[in-house]
This record gives structure tokens, C-alpha cells and sequence, in this order.
């Protein structure tokens, strides 16, 4: 349908609309009128995304002068496929109704695994390996020395695109990762390279969160994106930490070892070419000397990570004097990592900050703060006069190095914490060096200031008004939207206490009391019984999951669980759970029915949706606070109350809310979809975390689903769902969660709409 | 009656004799195929036939009689004689009795298996449905209504028409722990082995299966072997795997991983869950998490964790294995291909042809809304088979619950849901929908505990005051009841449906058999509680007598207005 939100017309490529849909473009159209950024939440499977796509494309094609670009952030991998494919729709929508392709271009980013169609590289399973091994074919000096030498190896669909590519752009159109691939491999283009070169001039370009905001890779993939640009990050209710991940830096005694034998590796590297071709390690410091620490440009083939502080801070200075020289500069970094070594080797816990790391460091092996700031780029330097083939086995020398920049640049928001033993283990000597970022402002604060309009999103972002404060910005619109229903296709409850009366929680005190245990087994028992198909938990902790998963086992709770359905539990290997999860779908699909036990904050929480059958409930076991234990979070925490006022519980019920509301909005992935969510702990009872929920649960959760024991719920969910396994249409539908275009456009609908946007 | 030409066109005679005297008649006999007729002379006719399938015996006149005559039995009693009157003499007639006689031995039996089986399917159905057995027992043999008239109504259909299928069973998720210990008192436990079992536990457990044929019973005894099962840390899981030999389960922990770490080689897994490739990789950095795999030990609960997932997919793949053994044939003749293929050929071409058809579909699928759509995709949906409805609606556990333990009072809901489900059934086709799905569903809400109508329902009061026995008694009535006056109401024309004419007897038959099932099994039992439950006893049945009341008087209405119309 074609439809005008606020005088802008929107092709929209579905017959029908949800009203919220219609809401939410009002909505992120103020965002781009006004220029500024935006705050939104919207439940999963009411098709924000392609509200989003929609209305930004709309606008782009409408007000071209205004809005050059749409950078569109998820998550992960599938989630980008997914958004590609929506574009595709829309795209074809509007060959469609206007008989031409739009000019647009739409073309997605990924990794070189991703992309890779070199027939031997591409076998590469693990990411590192792909990296390595085409940097050793794409580098300059390799290509150098191929020209001299064709035995030498390189890669055939680089040489093809560095010959032909760059002269011609793509056609419009979209492009996934797939498309990119045939595109390549039909031309002998290399489709990475093609990527990378065609984000620059694309209208659309679609990517994960990294490569804006890891400061290390955006500054070699997106520095010269346009500034007139929307972006958007979806599913970003976690962003903050994608932040402070992408800017923190963990060293252990492992680390430490790799990065002196990579140091040995250099140094003979460095000596064998003293006698070989002094030349070029002359040329080199000369170039130094000159501040032309670039001045060979760079090829986009040679650098793989960039420097990991943020553009506002790279320095435009010359390289320090004691440095320039290679054979000094190896000697400088050993002493850096012997001083390391001498940190590490200790009893008893440190925290300090990064000026008093400077001072002790350079009270006790003399390196001075300003030399450290350019240790990165000086090694990446070394690194290509040394032409260093496979520059995967250098990770961790490369941390390093990060870490010594880092540390020496930023002075506000981090924390250096030393630990000499996991708390797990504390007989186990396993020092860690934490260098650890507390301010995700800080890696948000150059897309802030550098894109017109940013856009953050996602299912579960409640309570709002915390992100503006975390990440520090003034969002121009900030709105939550509920799902309009026709039917109550959700259920949430909060079971507080078991059959047998005794209150449930997963509180630290009665965690591990064995009648909590056996409530919380008898509480999956019952629902597993009168649920169909699938049943999805999730425990606070991995650790948690596997002491109640042995009790169950010892109390029979596992025997009864496995006369109702297949039982699957979450490991901590990534591989074996993704084994277990294929087979819980077929379990799913073959109607025999299975449990998941799955952990918040894992994996499968945060990334895999169980639609439909695969989850008609969800239980979440106790609250998914953070460990509260742990040394960063607290520095985290005084730094927040410290800097924006942010009270700790706030923050921590914050977090812990947010983490629950995605565990349960897993199971609800649109209107025809429906599914119970079981809150199971007396806490969340409290209205501090119940408001906390957002409000497309909030509303469903009346007073009297807020206090149940297990047999309350029981019997709730039986009703609930008997009325729910009724046929629903269409019919059902229109007019209330379903809008026609003539019904949208009436004044009452309007002003409807306009009312929710309003209420916030 | 069928014309001699008509019956010798389409069978074959195997034998045709003549001078057979039947009913004061002389004629001739023929032995057919398919029956035995007889026919007047001179005449094209055919004056008796008698299909053999109807017969249920023969009978032959003792030898020494005057006359030599053969005479056979039906099935429903009636029996013809046919007498030999060859004028040869009765050597000739005994010798033409004796021919006839051999072929039917020989044909008889044929014939009779067909009846037999029909039987036995009834017989075994009435033991395997404890259900329909008390509705036999109440219906038939109480003669309220005629074997015939049972086995035709729809709930009964339902059962012989559905169990015409074969279908594998699964096996149970929780059959080891089914295998419940039992200590026998003097520090030693007993478990119990099925033979269902120990079927599934090969099923699922091949690497025991192949332990089972090396070991028993050349090295050790079937007994011993068990013994040694319940042992092993194999079956307790909670136990660590030890490193001696001497286990002898050892090896198929061990087995049992390499099995499950092919399988997860071999499985290209479903782009929405393959965990590992979720994130995009930051290039150069070591990731923290191999490192981290590598330092968990051996810990008790993880161990366990993997063990209830292995289990959980043998499970699974046991049941899949016999259903789809020929398409995993064929798949396992792809991957052969692709292995030997990959090496030379470009293996991302072949990886490309299959995969992002198949990725791109399940990405369509993820991000369609059905809703949003106006294209209505009749997409051929599958139909549910079942086997055992009875299974479908109370789930297998309840079930076993049901035939374990009778004494036990098995859940008086499930004859409802059984009825209710036969209901639906027989209306389907017929009777156009008068109740929305919705409205239905409200309705059965306020039925069940909690709803608006059972406010003054006290059910537990009812439980502790019926003696067991009272109430299953109560329960078999209520639902032969049911089964009679649902019979009853069908018989009623329904708005809408064509007039069916021989609806009146029916309905009167069925009226009949429901004033019968009062005076013969309702009545006594009202007056058996009179005596036994005096203050509870005409609340007990109050409810039934109210449904045949309304069904009766339904009846008379339409009676009248039959009259009327006439």
C-alpha cells in the first residue's frame, strides 16, 4: 500500500498495516524532520524493521538533499540477512508499482569468512584463519613480490577487483552476502574488497554493530562514510556493552607468553633484515622522521585493525624519538611486557586508575606516557616494513599494543583491575589484567556527533529514559509502543511461590534451597504437561543451571520432565549447543515436544527466536541479575553513580529487567504467534520491577496474575491456551490490530494513533 | 436373486451335481467359487446361495442313515439341508455327498479366516479400550442394542476405521526412568526390565545393542549383562565416566560421542541457530573463548548436561530412524558424493547450490508476516493420522496410568474428551456449525474447575463421599448413556441436512434401546445407591435422568409433528 505519514508518502510493501507500524513511522519521521536522534521501542513482530526501511527510504528518495545514507546496525548474522532481505521486498515493491528500480544501493558488510569465495581460504572455518590467510595473499609487499616473482602466491579475485572494480559501481539494487558472491565470482571480483569499496557510495549499507563503533575496525571500514547519514542500530538494547566490550582490553599470563614469542619472532625478523636490506628499515625511520608515518598510503588490503581510540583522539604528531628506531622499539615494548609480566605476578587484588598505572610504569621502567600513545600504529608499521606474512599468529602482541595505547590515552571512564585468581577458583593461580572501559558514552559519543540522525531501537528497551543517560545523548523522540491485539496473545504471570506454599526465588540466600529447587522443577513438570510443543527456560547463571539441572536429576524431576517432552540444555560450548538446539526443533517439528534450558545473557537469549511451536512458553527462573560480585561491575557502578547520578540498584534492576524481558519476548514473534511467559520469582512482584518491564508486557500482567503458586498458573495457562488454539483470521483482526489502508486513513484511526504517540 | 448366466459368467463352478433334493425340489448343487447355490431344475434361477463367508459349518448325515444329506449352518442360525437323491443308489448318493463335503473342507476355512480376523480385530480392540469394553458389556450383552447397531456407531467407527493404520511407536523420553529400583530389602536393589525396555534401549543405544550381541550369551548372561548395565556409570548419570577397562559401557560412552560429534560434522545447521557464526569476528584478535573451553574440566553436572542432550537425540533419531530409513538412504548417498566431489571441485560451488536456496527460504519464512499479506497460501497443510485417538487426547502418560492400575480411578474427564471427540467426528460432514469456536471454548471455560458455572461445584466433597466403586459404576453409565443418546439425537433431522427417511426407525430403535438401558442397568443402580448412599442417591443420577428426560421428551415432539405431517 501506498500510504503518507505527515505528508511524506510511503510505499509500504504489505496490503495491510498494524497501527502501531503507522505510529512508529510518525514517530522516527520527527527523528529525521528534526535531525536529531531517537529512542524507540517497539515489541518484536510488529515489523519494525521494515517500518524502519520504509519510511528512511521514502524519505531518502523524497528529500535527497537531506538524507544522503541509511546505515543500518544489527546484531547478528541473521539478523542482517534478514534486514537484506526485507530491503528486497521493498525494493521489489517499488519496481513493482513504479515500473523502475529506484536508484538505490543496497549492499551489506561482513566479515571475510562471510565472504571469502577464494577456493582455498574460503574453507577456513574459524574467522582468524580467513583473515590471516588473505592478508598473505592480498598485501601489498606480496603483490610486490609477485610482480617479480609469479610463483609467489596471491589472490586472483583481488588482483580482478583491484584491476576492474574500482572504475565501475554496482548497479542498484540490493545486495546480500550471497548476492555479493555470485556478483563476484561471476566478474572475478574479490566480493569482501567489492564491499568494502561500495559502502562508501551506497544509499544503504547494512552491517553489525563493530564496525561503527569498535573504534579498531571503524576506523579502516567506515571512515569515509557520509555524514548526512541515518543510522540505525536495532535490536540495540544491549548496545552499552557492546560499547564498553569494544573498547576493553583483558590481558592474562597466556597473553603474555604469545605476545614475548611474537616479540622474539620480530626481533630476529628485525635482525636478519639488518643484514639483508638495511635499506628499508632506513627508509622506514627516515619516513618517521618526516612524520610521514603514512606516507606511503595505505593500502586498504594492508591494515586489518586500525588504532583502537577514537578518531577525535588520534594524535597528528610525529612518532617519539626513542621509538622511531625498530631495533628500539622492540626493546621498548619488551620492557612494556616485562613490566606486565611483573603486575601480573601477584597475590592480592588491585584496582587503580589509568593515570597511576602511567606513573607506576614510568617510575619503574622508565617509559614515558607519550611513546606508549603510539605504540599501535608503530607496531602496525613494523609489521608491513617487516612484511610479516600471517599476521594471525601476532593477536596477541596486537592486545598489547592496544592496551598500551589505550591506557595512555584515556585517563576518564577506565578502570585497570588486577586479579590473581578467578573467584571461582581461588586455589587456582590465573591473574588477569583487566583494562576495563566503565563509560559507554565514550565509543558512542563520534556516531552522536558525527551522523545527523541516529536511531536506537529494539523489542525491549524499557526504562527509556536510562539509555539518554548511559550513553549520553538528547534524543529529539523517545516512545515505547505496545503490540495491538485482537486476542491476548500473550500471558504473562508471575508464579511466586510453589504448591507447596514455600515463596520461590532465585535470591543468593535461597538459591540453592532444595525446596526452591524442587518448586522450580515442579513448576517446568506441570507446564510441560499442558503446554505443546516446545518450552523454553532460562536460568540466571550458567552456574545455577547446572546445580539445579544435577538436583532435578536427583530428585526425579529430570525423569518426570522426560515423559512429557525431549529434554535440551544450553552448554557452554557454542557448537554442541547449536546441535542441541537443531535437534530441539525437530523435536518441536515432529510433535514430540521438548524443554530447552537455557541461561539469560547466553547465546541462545540473545539471539535465537523461538517462533510459533518452538516456544508457546517461556520461564524464567529467578531474576538474570549480573554477578554482583564481580570487581569491574562495581567500578562500573560507583563510576555511574559518580558521573550521571545513576543509583546502583537502578541500574542493576535495569539491567537485570532488560535481560528478562528479552528472555520472554523470545517466544512472541508476531500477532498471529502467542505464548506464555512465567515470571518465576516473588521479586518481581515489586512494583520497582514490574514497571520496569516494558509496556507491551506491562499491560497484559494484570494485578491478578501477579501472585500465583504453581497450580494457579497451571490452570490459568490451560484456559488460556485452549482459547488460544482456536482458529484466528484475518477477520479477527481487521480494524483492530489490523488496518486496511481506508481504515488508516480514517479520522478516527488518526487520531488513535496520534493519541498513542502522544501518551509515550 | 441372481440369474444362473449372470453368476456362471463372472464364477467359476468347481463342481456341479445333480439330484439334489432341497426343500421337496429336486435340483442341482453347484460348488462355486465364492459360494454355494442351488438350483430347481429346468429353471434359470438360482433357488439358494449361500455365500461361504455366511457359513459358519457343515454338517453330514451319520453314515448308515437312510438318508444321505448335508446340511449347512450360518452364521445367524439359519441352516439349509440338501438331500442326495441320486437314483444310482446310495453308494452313489454317499459318494456325491463326500465330493461336495471335501471341497467345502477345503473351501470353508478360507472363507473364514476373513470372519475371524474381523472378530479378532473387535475382540482386540474391546481388550485394548477398557472403555469400549464397559460399553459392550453395558450395550450389547445387556441387549439394549444389537452387536451390529454398536459397532456402527461413529465412536466405534472411529476406532476400527483409524486402527486400519500402521504406525511405529516412538520411543518414550524417560524409559530409563521408568526402570524405577525397588530395594529389596537387604541392601540391594531390584529393576524392573521390560522387554518394551530393553527394545528401547537397543533403539536408542546402538553402541548397547552391539555390546549385547558381542557379550551375551557366549561371555556372559543375559542377566549379567543387565546387571552390569545398571552399573555402569552409563546408566547413572551422575556418575563419572572412569577411565578403566574394566567398564564395560566404557566404550560405548565413548562411541556414543564420536556418534554425536559426526553427527554434528554432518549436520549443516539451520542459519537461525548456528551459535558460532552469530557474531562477526573482530580480525587479528585472539578470542578469549578457546581458551576458556579448554580449562573446564571434567565437572559432574557438565558431564550430565551432555549426557541428557546425547540422550535426548538418540531419542529422537530412534524415532525418526524407522519412519525415513529410505530418505536417509538417500542422503547419506549425497553426502558420500559431496565428500569425494568437495576435494577437487571448488567446494564453496557446491556448498552454494543447495545452501542459499534453502537459507534463503528459511529467511523468507522468518521475516514473512501472514497477517500483513493479503495472498491467501493454501499451502497443502498435513493431516494429523492417528492411531490411537484415545492417546491424542489424554497423552500416552495417562494412559499407562489407565491399564496399570484400574483400581486406581482413571480421570473421569477422559471419557468425556473420548465422546466429545467422537462427537465432533460423526458431526464433520453433517451438521453445519451452529456454536462459534470461540463461544464453544468460553463455554467450556466456565465448565471446568474455576469457571463461573462451577462455583458450586465441590468437586472434592463428591470425591470423598462416592465410594470408588460407586463412581466407576456411575461412570460406565454415563457413558453408555452418552453413546445412546447422542445415537438418539443424531437421529433427529438437523436444519439444513436433507430428510432422511429411515430416521424414524432409527430414532425409534435408539428411543427403545434408552427406555431398556433405564429399567435394565439405570434403575438398579438407582436403587442399589438407595440403599448403600441414602442421602447422596438421587443426586448421583439426578443429571442423567434429566438428559434422558429432554432426550425423550425431543422424542415425543417430533413424533407429533411426524403424525402431524403424515
Amino acid at each position: 500500500m501506498k500510504l503518507t505519514v505527515d505528508g511524506l508518502l510511503v510505499y509500504f510493501p504489505y496490503d495491510y498495516i498494524y497501527p502501531e507500524q503507522y505510529a512508529y513511522m510518525l514517530e522516527l519521521k520527527r527523528a529525521l524532520d528534526a535531525k536529531g536522534h531517537g529512542l524507540l521501542e517497539m515489541p518484536s513482530g510488529t515489523g519494525k524493521t521494515i517500518s524502519l526501511l520504509s519510511l528512511i527510504v521514502a524519505y531518502m528518495i523524497q528529500n535527497p538533499h537531506h538524507v544522503r545514507k541509511l546505515i543500518y546496525c544489527s546484531r547478528t548474522v541473521p539478523e542482517i540477512e534478514k534486514v537484506l532481505e526485507e530491503l528486497k521486498n521493498l525494493i521489489k515493491y517499488y519496481e513493482k508499482s513504479q515500473g523502475e528500480k529506484p536508484s538505490l544501493t543496497g549492499v551489506v558488510l561482513s566479515s571475510r569468512k562471510n565472504l571469502c569465495i577464494h577456493p582455498e581460504v574460503s574453507r577456513e572455518r574459524e574467522g582468524k584463519l580467513v583473515d590471516g590467510k588473505c592478508h598473505s595473499l592480498t598485501a601489498s609487499y606480496i603483490r610486490d613480490r609477485h610482480e617479480q616473482d609469479p610463483s609467489v602466491p596471491i589472490c586472483q579475485f583481488y588482483e580482478g577487483f583491484n584491476r576492474e572494480g574500482r572504475e565501475s559501481m554496482l548497479p542498484y539494487g540490493v545486495y546480500t552476502m550471497d548476492d555479493l558472491k555470485q556478483y563476484g565470482a561471476d566478474r572475478n571480483w574479490c566480493p569482501y574488497f567489492l564491499s568494502r569499496f561500495a559502502i562508501i557510495h551506497a544509499e544503504i549499507v547494512v552491517y553489525s554493530y563493530h564496525y561503527l563503533l569498535d573504534p579498531k575496525i571503524a576506523e579502516v571500514v567506515s571512515k569515509e562514510l557520509n555524514k548526512e547519514a541515518v543510522v540505525v542500530f536495532d535490536e540495540a538494547h544491549n548496545i552499552d556493552n557492546v560499547c564498553i566490550d569494544s573498547l576493553s582490553v583483558k590481558i592474562t599470563r597466556r597473553t603474555i607468553d604469545k605476545s614475548t614469542q611474537a616479540l622474539q619472532t620480530l626481533e630476529k625478523a628485525v635482525s636478519q633484515l639488518k643484514q639483508e636490506d638495511e635499506a628499508r628499515l632506513a627508509l622506514e625511520y627516515e619516513q618517521m622522521v618526516e612524520g610521514l608515518r603514512e606516507a606511503a598510503q595505505l593500502r586498504d588490503s594492508d591494515v586489518i585493525l586500525g588504532n583502537p581510540v577514537l578518531p577525535d583522539e588520534l594524535l597528528n604528531e610525529v612518532v617519539p624519538g626513542n621509538i622511531r628506531n625498530a631495533v628500539h622499539f622492540l626493546g621498548f615494548l619488551k620492557r612494556f611486557i616485562e613490566y606486565l609480566k611483573t603486575r601480573l605476578r601477584i597475590q592480592h587484588v588491585v584496582q587503580e586508575s589509568p593515570a597511576g598505572f602511567l606513573k607506576d610504569v614510568s617510575s619503574r621502567v622508565c617509559i614515558e606516557r607519550k611513546p606508549l600513545r603510539f605504540v599501535s600504529s608503530r607496531l602496525q608499521t613494523l609489521m608491513k616494513t617487516l612484511q610479516i606474512p600471517d599476521p594471525s599468529n601476532f593477536g596477541s602482541l596486537t592486545l598489547v599494543a592496544h592496551l598500551a595505547t589505550l591506557v595512555s590515552t584515556y585517563t576518564k571512564g577506565f578502570v585497570i583491575i588486577i586479579e590473581p585468581f578467578d573467584d571461582k577458583t581461588p586455589t587456582v593461580s590465573n591473574p588477569i589484567l583487566h583494562f576495563s572501559c566503565m563509560d559507554s558514552s565514550i565509543a558512542m559519543r563520534p556516531v552522536f556527533g558525527r551522523f545527523q540522525t541516529v536511531i536506537i531501537t529494539s523489542g525491549t528497551l524499557s526504562p527509556l529514559d536510562m539509555y539518554p543517560k548511559i550513553l549520553d545523548f538528547n534524543p529529539v523522540v523517545m516512545s515505547s509502543f505496545t503490540m495491538t491485539l485482537a486476542r491476548p496473545c500473550i500471558l504473562p504471570m508471575i508464579v511466586s511461590k510453589g504448591s507447596d506454599q514455600v515463596a520461590i526465588s532465585s535470591k543468593y540466600e535461597t538459591r540453592e534451597d532444595v525446596a526452591v529447587i524442587r518448586n522450580y522443577g515442579q513448576l517446568l513438570v506441570e507446564i510441560s504437561a499442558c503446554v505443546p510443543d516446545g518450552v523454553v527456560c532460562f536460568f540466571t547463571s550458567y552456574l545455577y543451571l547446572e546445580s539445579v539441572v544435577g538436583a532435578w536429576y536427583d530428585q526425579g524431576v529430570v525423569a518426570n520432565l522426560q515423559k512429557h517432552k525431549l529434554l535440551f540444555i544450553e552448554t557452554q560450548d557454542s557448537a554442541e549447543t547449536s546441535f542441541a538446539l537443531i535437534n530441539y526443533i525437530k523435536a518441536c517439528e515432529s510433535g514430540r515436544g521438548a524443554v530447552l534450558l537455557s541461561v539469560a545473557r547466553g547465546k541462545v537469549s540473545e539471539g535465537v527466536d523461538f517462533d510459533h511451536h518452538l516456544g508457546r512458553a517461556v520461564l524464567m527462573f529467578g531474576i538474570p541479575y549480573v554477578f554482583t560480585q564481580s570487581r569491574i561491575l562495581k567500578a562500573r557502578l560507583e563510576y555511574l553513580r559518580d558521573q550521571f547520578q545513576i543509583r546502583e540498584n537502578d541500574f542493576l534492576t535495569f539491567d537485570a529487567m532488560r535481560h528478562a524481558a528479552q528472555c520472554v519476548g523470545r517466544a512472541l514473534r508476531g500477532k498471529t504467534d502467542y505464548g506464555i511467559m512465567i515470571f518465576a520469582d516473588k521479586r518481581f512482584s515489586r512494583s520497582d520491577k514490574r514497571s520496569k518491564l516494558p509496556r507491551w508486557i506491562q499491560e497484559h500482567l494484570r494485578d491478578s496474575l501477579c501472585n500465583l503458586s504453581t497450580e494457579e498458573a497451571v490452570q490459568i495457562s490451560k484456559r488460556w491456551l485452549r482459547q488460544m488454539s482456536q482458529p484466528f483470521s484475518r477477520e479477527d483482526q481487521l480494524g483492530v490490530s489490523l488496518l486496511t489502508l481506508q481504515q488508516l486513513q480514517s479520522k478516527e484511526q488518526q487520531d488513535k494513533i496520534e493519541k498513542q504517540v502522544l501518551q509515550k | 436373486m441372481k440369474t444362473k448366466k449372470m453368476t456362471t459368467s463372472s464364477e467359476d463352478v468347481l463342481l456341479s451335481v445333480g439330484h439334489v433334493r432341497y426343500k421337496k425340489g429336486d435340483g442341482t448343487l453347484y460348488v462355486m467359487n465364492q459360494r454355494l447355490a442351488w438350483m430347481l431344475e429346468n429353471r434359470d434361477t438360482v433357488a439358494v446361495s449361500h455365500k461361504y463367508a455366511d457359513i459358519k459349518t457343515q454338517k453330514i448325515s451319520p453314515a448308515g442313515k437312510p438318508k444321505v444329506q448335508l446340511q449347512v449352518v450360518l452364521h445367524d442360525g439359519a441352516c439349509s439341508t440338501f438331500h442326495f437323491v441320486n437314483p444310482a443308489g446310495a453308494e452313489a448318493q454317499a459318494k456325491d455327498r463326500d465330493q461336495v463335503k471335501m471341497l467345502l473342507q477345503n473351501l470353508l476355512p478360507k472363507f473364514k479366516r476373513q470372519i475371524d480376523g474381523e472378530l479378532e480385530m473387535k475382540s482386540k480392540l474391546l481388550s485394548l479400550h477398557p472403555t469400549l469394553k464397559h460399553l459392550y458389556e453395558d450395550l450389547v450383552i445387556s441387549k439394549v442394542i444389537n452387536s451390529e447397531e454398536y459397532w456402527n456407531t461413529p465412536t466405534l467407527k472411529h476406532y476400527t476405521e483409524s486402527t486400519n493404520m500402521k504406525q511405529e511407536a516412538g520411543v518414550s523420553g524417560a524409559f530409563l526412568a521408568d526402570i524405577q529400583p525397588q530395594t529389596d530389602g537387604c541392601n540391594g536393589l531390584k529393576y524392573n526390565l521390560t522387554q518394551d525396555i530393553i527394545d528401547a534401549i537397543f533403539k536408542t543405544y546402538p553402541a548397547v545393542r552391539k555390546k549385547h550381541v558381542d557379550y551375551v550369551p557366549n561371555k556372559m548372561t543375559e542377566a549379567e549383562f543387565w546387571t552390569k548395565f545398571f552399573q555402569s556409570h552409563y546408566f547413572h548419570r551422575d556418575r563419572i565416566m572412569s577411565s578403566s577397562s574394566k567398564d564395560l559401557f566404557g566404550e560405548c560412552a565413548k562411541l556414543d560421542d564420536q556418534a554425536i560429534a559426526s553427527a554434528m560434522k554432518h549436520t549443516t545447521l539451520d542459519l537461525t541457530v548456528d551459535l558460532p557464526s552469530f557474531k562477526e569476528p573482530i580480525p587479528l584478535l585472539p578470542d578469549d573463548e578457546t581458551h576458556e573451553k579448554e580449562k573446564d574440566g571434567t565437572s559432574i553436572h557438565r558431564n550430565m548436561i551432555k549426557r541428557f542432550n546425547q540422550h535426548s537425540i538418540m531419542v529422537l533419531k530412534a524415532s525418526h530412524k524407522n519412519s525415513n530409513s529410505s530418505s536417509s538412504k538417500t542422503n547419506k548417498v549425497e553426502n558420500g558424493m559431496k565428500e569425494t566431489n568437495g576435494v577437487e571441485k571448488r567446494p564453496s560451488a557446491d556448498k552454494d547450490v543447495t545452501e542459499p536456496v534453502d537459507k534463503k527460504r528459511r529467511i523468507m519464512e522468518k521475516i514473512h508476516y501472514e497477517d500483513l499479506d493479503n495472498v491467501d497460501n493454501n499451502e497443502d497443510t498435513q493431516e494429523l493420522k492417528l492411531s490411537k485417538v484415545e492417546r491424542y487426547l489424554l497423552g500416552p502418560a495417562s494412559q499407562v496410568s489407565h491399564t496399570a492400575s484400574t483400581s486406581n480411578n482413571p480421570p473421569p474427564l477422559s471419557a468425556l474428551a473420548s465422546v466429545c471427540q467422537a462427537w465432533s467426528s460423526g458431526q464433520q460432514c453433517s451438521r453445519p456449525v451452529r456454536v462459534s469456536a470461540a463461544a464453544a471454548v468460553g463455554a467450556l471455560g466456565e465448565l471446568s474447575p474455576g469457571g463461573a458455572l462451577m462455583r458450586q461445584h465441590h468437586a472434592a466433597s463428591m470425591a470423598q463421599l462416592v465410594p470408588p466403586a460407586a463412581r466407576q459404576e456411575l461412570q460406565r453409565l454415563y457413558l453408555s448413556c452418552g453413546e445412546l443418546l447422542r445415537e438418539l439425537w443424531r437421529c433427529f433431522p438437523q436444519p439444513g441436512a436433507p430428510p432422511d427417511d429411515d430416521a424414524g426407525t432409527r430414532a425409534e430403535r435408539f428411543y427403545d434401546a434408552i427406555m431398556r438401558f433405564r429399567n435394565l442397568k439405570l434403575r438398579p443402580f438407582e436403587e442399589k445407591m438407595l440403599r448403600d448412599l441414602t442421602p447422596l442417591a438421587s443426586s448421583l443420577t439426578r443429571h442423567m435422568n434429566q438428559m434422558i428426560e429432554t432426550a425423550c421428551a425431543k422424542y415425543a415432539v417430533w413424533q407429533q409433528r411426524q403424525a402431524k405431517l403424515r
